[in-house]
């Protein structure tokens, strides 16, 4: 396997318009996309947008339907092989430890089953166990019931890690973990990934998380992947609405593209106040036009202080939330919809915000801020 | 009126001890007047003098706990642990599967349960009394399988230890299967995924993960089939002919027909320890077996 993909770079995982359906339903409607070698890669969505699905064909809990596209693994077609047939190695969301076993039997089961010599079996899952850092002295006989969430998080991953597997599919393995335990394991994930060459495949419903730790991110929806792309890409770039809200928060503008200055096009919104947006192909005039606006992006002026060469919008304060190192300034339009702009707190106890409920004000942002949406 | 009820509520209320005792208190009156006093009268009587026409008389002797140990009582005993322990070994290995069907039959589970404890709507004596119809020499097995010419004259099924063994097991059998039923339905199917992930196959994500897990079950379901039948007599007398072919039989004839309920007595003694010790073991080794590290 080696060989041939230093000369072509194969992706190790390539899903090729694949449709799942479960009676009436399409989990997954024809989605395609490649997952490069030693890439941590993000499957990202809400509940029920087929994420999870998409792991379960990716490890073979699942087959594609009849027509239904095909999945490959390290360049070969697996759709009707079962995941002990394919090289692959999962954590699960609710670590699925076995019970019955100790730390160090669970951990050896994979290498028990693929039938790896007894005098490597020790070695191994000492190593492992040390990669994930839990003591072997401590844990190795533990039962599960013995553990913390967070040591179980560990043994499931060791167990997943010791079959050195070119592919790790992760399903929300730090949902059920705390705050502070879950942004460690974030960056020891991340450091496992890229110090172990293995293919990291990350599902999730906490875009945070996928920001923090993903070489790329597929946004999920509808059983479709809505965006691909890296987390800048999809942060600072969001295809749809649905992205622009589900990743982030946003503010949203619409209205009717009316004239092209030459390097953009003048929008008028359906308020009659317009504002100019950056030349985009997607546009022709009397088109609708959407933009989401980043909160981080705009800033809040006077009503009569707006720099000339920037777009905005009046109204009234309505709120001005404190969330530690941010502040977040809900603002109330004249047009009636709620726009937040967020400023970097600068310590309110000795340079307090001079904002208060009820001001006039106005949002301001540069053209080139905007972020063109296409329609769903 | 109801101030004596609202009275003694806040009296059982303030009190914990009385309220645990009156929560006791019906079930053990009943398990100490009908099971711990028979029990210990049993006792005496094992110890003492035979009488005449049944009863006992006064004084006290061992002479009924040495008789047992005659060669011809130690056979009936020995032969009474060999057929429940083949009892139970079938019913485990016909209840097991059934058990795990009917754990994964999703939306017809249900109704299969029921249909395994439809049996006990009857009473087990007319049962046993429709399996001699099916087995005797003019019965319905014989009739089609004649018949169907598959045999000339009839096969004696009947008074066999073959018609035992077939009643002991379709008797025992629902009390395997309900508690392998019971913990294979609360398994965690994550982890049969998780096994496969791992690389076990079908067999191996048996042995290693779904059997270890539904021990407990299968603990149950064997100490539940194994107990009842060390000391079933009814089966065995109506389907094995007049022979004493269990303990139970010889425990019964000794209250009936023979009328020495001393000795009686003591064989139902020396039973309910044997079987004591036979749990035990077999708790041990359960205890020890590496599928079960717990």
């Amino acid at each position: 396997m080696t060989a041939p993909e230093r000369t072509a770079p194969e992706p190790v995982v390539r899903f090729s318009r694949v449709t799942k359906s479960f009676g009436d339903i399409k989990a997954v409607n024809d989605i395609s996309f490649d997952i490069r070698k030693g890439e941590f890669f993000s499957i990202l969505g809400p509940s029920g947008c087929g994420k999870t699905t998409t792991l379960r064909l990716l490890a073979g809990f699942e087959e594609p339907d009849g027509n239904g596209g095909e999945v490959r693994l390290l360049g070969e077609v697996v759709n009707n092989k079962r995941p002990y047939e394919r090289n692959i190695s999962m954590v699960f969301q609710n670590y699925a430890l076995f019970p019955h076993l100790t730390v160090e039997k669970n951990i050896a089961f994979g290498l028990e089953r693929r039938k790896t010599p007894r005098a490597d079996i020790g070695p191994r899952v000492r190593k492992a166990m040390e990669m994930v850092r839990l003591d072997p002295a401590i844990f190795a006989k533990r039962q599960p019931a013995q553990l913390s969430g967070g040591q179980r998080q560990r043994v499931a991953l060791a167990r997943a890690l010791v079959l050195q597997p070119p592919i790790l599919l992760l399903d929300e393995p730090l949902g059920a973990i705390d705050l502070k335990l879950r942004k460690e394991m974030q960056i020891e994930l991340k450091a496992l990934n890229k110090q172990l060459g293995i293919t990291f495949i990350y599902v999730t419903h906490d875009q945070e998380e996928a920001l923090t730790m993903s070489d790329r991110i597929a946004v999920m929806s509808n059983a479709k992947i809505a965006q691909l792309g890296s987390p800048a890409e999809i942060y600072e770039n969001p295809r749809t609405a649905f992205v622009a809200k589900f990743i982030g928060e946003s503010n949203f503008f619409g209205g009717i593209a009316k004239r092209n200055t030459g390097n953009g096009w003048e929008v008028e919104s359906r308020t009659g106040s317009g504002f100019r947006i950056p030349a985009n192909p997607g546009i022709r005039e009397g088109g609708e036009v959407q933009i989401a606006v980043r909160p981080e992006w705009m800033d809040l002026v006077r009503p009569n202080e707006v720099p000339a060469n920037e777009n905005s919008a009046t109204g009234k304060v309505r709120e001005v939330f404190y969330l530690g190192e941010m502040m977040h300034i809900v603002v109330t339009l004249d047009e009636g919809t709620d726009v937040t702009v967020a400023m970097r707190n600068e310590g309110q106890l000795i340079k307090p915000l001079s904002w208060k409920t009820g001001d006039p004000a106005a949002v301001a942002w540069l053209p080139e801020d905007c972020q063109i949406l296409e329609s769903e | 009126m109801a101030g004596v009820r609202e009275r003694s509520l806040a009296w059982l209320h303030r009190r914990p001890q009385a309220q645990a005792w009156s929560l006791l208190g019906p079930g053990t009156f009943w398990l100490v007047m009908f099971f711990a006093i028979p029990i210990i009268i049993m006792l005496v009587y094992s110890f003492m003098v035979r009488g005449i026409y049944g009863g006992v008389e006064p004084g006290f002797t061992i002479e009924h706990y040495k008789r047992f140990f005659d060669p011809l009582y130690l056979r009936i005993l020995f032969r009474t642990f060999w057929i429940s322990i083949v009892c139970t070994a079938i019913c485990l290995l016909a209840g097991y599967p059934v058990a795990y069907v009917i754990a994964r039959a999703g939306r017809w589970k249900n109704l299969l349960l029921f249909l395994v404890v439809l049996p006990f709507w009857t009473s087990f004596l007319v049962r046993t009394y429709a399996m001699i119809f099916m087995l005797r020499d003019s019965g319905l097995i014989n009739a089609w399988l004649m018949k169907l010419g598959l045999i000339q004259t009839p096969i004696t099924m009947l008074y066999t230890p073959g018609a035992v063994m077939a009643g002991l097991v379709y008797g025992f059998l629902p009390f395997m299967i309900l508690p392998i039923y019971a913990s294979l339905e609360k398994l965690d199917l994550s982890l049969l995924e998780a096994a496969e992930v791992l690389g076990a196959k079908p067999a191996a994500r048996f042995w290693k993960v779904t059997l270890p897990l539904s021990m407990p079950g299968v603990v149950a379901g064997c100490l539940l089939v194994l107990i009842p039948c060390l000391g079933s007599f009814l089966t065995p007398d109506l389907l094995g002919g007049a022979k004493e072919v269990m303990i139970g039989n010889l425990v019964q004839n000794q209250f009936s027909s023979a009328r020495n309920w001393p000795f009686g007595s003591a064989a139902s003694f020396i039973l309910m320890a044997a079987v004591l010790v036979a749990v035990m073991i077999y708790l041990r080794i359960k205890d020890r077996s590496p599928l079960e590290e717990k």
